[in-house]
């Protein structure tokens, strides 16, 4: 019994040291500096916090229901068929969620999409679909075809199959990416800057310019204990949720996609163009914008101001597989010891484990500043960039892993254990090659988060090492049609250089070999 | 036994303890300085930046990268008992009063001082001016010869029908020029007058764009917008020729050098560093000739010393303001949080 406890602590370790050195001491570093200083009592503030805190909230509820509508025709469509050119719609579907926000930002100004609520929830929709595709299509492929077909067989109409079955197998997947979607949203920053400027201040902007642009420290930190206290509340009610709501349930080895005929040729063929042809209007203004001149030739030329462009790519790429091999791991074990360890210890680790994703930027940036030069000086290292990338990817890995892992019904394990395999036997045999699918869905998407690099660095001091998103930022911020094209161009090849990454990871098969 | 192996450990921690007592002033040659810097500065370091002073000195620098000018004090200040940097660059008057209170910097009086205009010195030498950037209006040259309209002079003739619809400033609240150019306005006008003017150019018209980016590259008729006039630097026209697809002999836009509004950056020594003496060098280096030629090519802001010639491009192709407005920073600092409110009120209200 001693043993098998030991075992556990082992396993819960990384991801315990790892949330706790690079987020919650320096957060609980950061606050404690803020609020040792606080003297609330300026006068008309409350009344403007109170606007910027229900209008973070409701426009990340609303902006989490659209993207989940929005997902649905095309999550429908890859989960259920196997069709030519399926794995090409979900990369592509996840090319907007990489491009650096000022980029679309211009796309939408471009478009005439400016200054109004909408175009902030359009925004927000399109960064986001991605999120519900994959995270609900993988548990939807997954499910017994059996099932369903059972109650057909009892006279089941496909609606009420749909609503009676699939639906609430659906439910902790759908949980999880909603989750994800809302931190996200309600976290939101660049979006809300470009399009919605200073009237629509999310608690993000309101912190970063609190703390940045008039240095009030203790005002920051009370807001970044309010977005906390939000975030915290969001996902308390939702770990609860996750847990009343899973079902242990057979789920296939492989996935279960059926050739589409009839009428479900005709939705599959509406649902994914329809879902493409409305990302892809934002991304063929940049499109058309990179070939107004020879700026894919310029990017492979050396630049006075900023070098090369096109070498950004090699420190993208490393940046990118060290973040996700980090996120993969910490991310796996600790779903791991969530869903064997039950109980209100586990609940909390799940919870903290989330709570990076919906922290401002800011409060992390200055927290590793005051923070992290003990017990040695990492402050100025430049792998801190990789690690506040894998912050924020931890999460998509958890989310993805642990309603797969759930799934697996608890005999399957115990049969085993009778049968004398060791525990990290077990996790091999049974656990891994059923979740090894979900586990690669998470690590796509560390990695393709580290690629589009979603300022979570912004504010960590840094050796400098051009990304794609900063040599993009870098050539935007100067005049000039080459700097504007060039940048264009650099959007979209870090467009494509995503959709191939992607595409190449959801090829891999290791888990199903069993062998892994 | 016990007690003759304490003695030298004894002699070790006097000798650490002198050692660090002794580090007040520098006695020896680093290996290395640290400089942290603004992204747009530290982007655009390259191998050949201090390659000179390095070969001079046996010091090389290590560049570290923050977000912005606000970030980048934050940054400072938040280090201030085990600073991440010997020297800082890039601290403008926005700024500045928020790191001095703070007492981040260390007094340094560069030998190159002298070869800086005074207006630009800091009264008490806490920091050196590096470069400076004029935020002006800008205009599009074809706009205006098509449709036969005169360039205005005045920042009051803006607030003509003619001109204000196809005028484009920055929000001053999310935008480092909007806030540089709502200073201008405070200075040209008064504390009196300034909110009339921005009350007048509301009721004829004005366009806000969040950011430089939007107002820049999609609010602007060289770019297929609807305004002809928008707030950006004296040095776009020159990068508009430079960073073209074909170098054209004129520039396509010119610079309107009513309102524009002069930003200084700053470089200064971190309190804290073990290194004054090898920092002070490296801001002299900054100062040099040598360094200040390479400044408008590379950050394309202008060189604070005189003595720097300007590259071609830059002479032929802007217009540097005779008379630029300029706010001191502790007059910033104090007003600027109210004067933003104001403004809002005014233009949002």
């Amino acid at each position: 019994m001693s043993k098998f406890r030991w075992g556990w602590v082992a396993v819960a370790l990384p991801p315990v040291l790892f949330i706790g050195y690079f987020f919650a001491y320096p957060l609980t570093r950061i606050l404690t500096l803020g609020l040792s200083e606080l003297s609330i009592g300026s006068s008309g503030l409350e009344a403007r916090l109170f606007r910027v805190g229900w209008f973070t909230l409701w426009q990340a509820i609303v902006s989490t229901i659209l993207t989940i509508l929005a997902a649905a025709p095309l999550t429908w469509a890859v989960s259920s068929y196997d069709f030519r050119g399926r794995r090409l719609a979900m990369a592509l579907a996840t090319v907007p969620f990489v491009l650096p926000t000022v980029v679309v930002g211009s796309a939408f100004v471009a478009l005439g999409w400016t200054e109004s609520i909408g175009a902030i929830l359009a925004a927000h929709v399109f960064f986001n679909v991605a999120v519900v595709v994959r995270t609900v299509s993988t548990l939807w492929a997954r499910i017994d075809p059996r099932i369903q077909d059972a109650a057909r067989v009892l006279g089941a109409s496909e609606w009420e199959v749909f609503k009676r079955i699939t639906l609430p197998l659906l439910r902790p997947a759908m949980a999880a990416a909603a989750s994800i979607v809302f931190l996200f949203t309600f976290t939101s920053f660049g979006v809300v800057l470009i399009l919605g400027g200073f009237r629509y201040a999310t608690l993000e902007v309101e912190i970063y310019r609190q703390a940045v642009t008039l240095f009030d420290l203790p005002l920051a930190a009370t807001l970044a204990i309010v977005q906390l206290l939000g975030v915290s509340g969001a996902l308390y009610w939702y770990s609860r949720y996750q847990e009343r709501t899973a079902v242990s349930w057979t789920l296939e080895r492989g996935t279960n996609l059926r050739r589409p005929r009839g009428r479900a040729r005709l939705g599959v063929l509406v649902a994914t163009v329809g879902t493409l042809v409305a990302l892809a209007v934002p991304l063929s203004v940049l499109i058309s914008r990179s070939f107004t001149g020879a700026f894919y030739q310029s990017l492979f030329r050396d630049d006075p101001v900023v070098g090369t462009p096109i070498d950004s790519i090699w420190n993208s790429l490393l940046f990118a597989v060290v973040a996700m091999v980090v996120a993969t791991v910490i991310g796996v074990l600790a779903a791991t010891v969530i869903t064997r360890r039950h109980g209100t210890l586990s609940r909390w680790f799940d919870l903290t484990l989330m709570l990076p994703l919906g922290t401002s930027a800011v409060t992390i940036g200055f927290g590793f500043i005051l923070a992290l030069d003990w017990p040695v000086d990492i402050r100025a290292s430049i792998w801190l960039v990789p690690v506040a990338h894998a912050l924020v990817a931890v999460p998509f890995v958890v989310r993805s892993t642990v309603p797969t892992l759930r799934s697996v019904p608890p005999e399957t394990r115990e049969a085993a254990a009778v049968l004398g395999a060791s525990p990290f036997r077990v996790w091999r045999a049974i656990d891994l090659p059923i979740v090894s699918r979900a586990v690669l869905v998470g690590s796509a998407f560390s990695f393709v988060i580290s690629l589009g690099e979603f300022g979570a660095t912004s504010f960590v001091a840094r050796p400098t090492s051009a990304t794609i998103p900063t040599m993009i930022f870098r050539l935007l911020s100067r005049p000039g049609e080459t700097s504007f094209g060039m940048a264009m161009a650099l959007s979209v090849v870090l467009a494509l250089l995503t959709a191939g990454v992607v595409m190449t990871i959801d090829r891999a098969r290791f888990g199903e070999l069993g062998s892994f | 036994m016990r007690h003759l192996r304490t003695i030298p450990v004894m002699t070790v921690v006097l000798a650490l303890v002198a050692a660090a007592c002794g580090a007040e002033e520098q006695t020896e040659i680093p290996g290395t300085i640290t400089l942290i810097a603004h992204e747009s500065f530290a982007e655009a370091v390259s191998e050949t930046t201090f390659a000179p002073f390095t070969e001079e000195t046996g010091i090389e620098i290590d560049v570290l990268a923050s977000d912005d000018a606000g970030t980048l004090v934050n940054q400072a200040v938040l280090s201030k008992d085990n600073p991440l940097a010997d020297v800082l660059f890039g601290v403008d008057d926005t700024f500045l009063s928020r790191a001095v209170e703070e007492g981040i910097f260390r007094p340094f009086e560069s030998a190159n001082l002298e070869a800086v205009d005074e207006d630009l010195h800091h009264p008490d030498d806490l920091v050196t001016p590096i470069d400076y950037g004029d935020v002006c209006f800008n205009y599009d040259k074809a706009w205006f010869e098509e449709s036969d309209v005169e360039v205005p002079d005045e920042l009051t003739d803006l607030t003509d029908p003619a001109y204000a619809p196809h005028v484009t400033v920055e929000h001053p609240a999310t935008s480092s020029p909007g806030l540089a150019f709502l200073l201008a306005t405070v200075d040209v006008f008064g504390e009196d007058g300034w909110l009339q003017w921005w009350a007048e150019m509301r009721d004829a018209g004005v366009n806000v764009a969040n950011d430089w980016n939007t107002a820049y590259y999609s609010d602007f008729t060289r770019y297929d917008g609807d305004s002809s006039i928008v707030m950006s630097y004296a040095s776009s026209p020159p990068a508009e020729v430079i960073f073209a697809e074909e170098p054209p002999e004129v520039a396509p836009t010119g610079v309107i050098e009513a309102g524009c509004y002069r930003q200084v950056e700053y470089a200064g020594i971190l309190e804290g560093t073990e290194y004054p003496g090898s920092a002070g060098e490296l801001i002299d280096y900054m100062l040099s000739v040598e360094f200040q030629e390479d400044i408008p090519l590379t950050w394309f802001v202008f060189p604070a010393n005189e003595n720097a010639e300007l590259p071609t491009e830059f002479v032929e192709h802007t217009t540097i303001p005779d008379a630029p407005t300029r706010l001191a920073s502790e007059y910033i600092a104090e007003n600027r949080d109210r004067w933003i409110d104001e403004w809002i009120g005014v233009m949002e209200g």
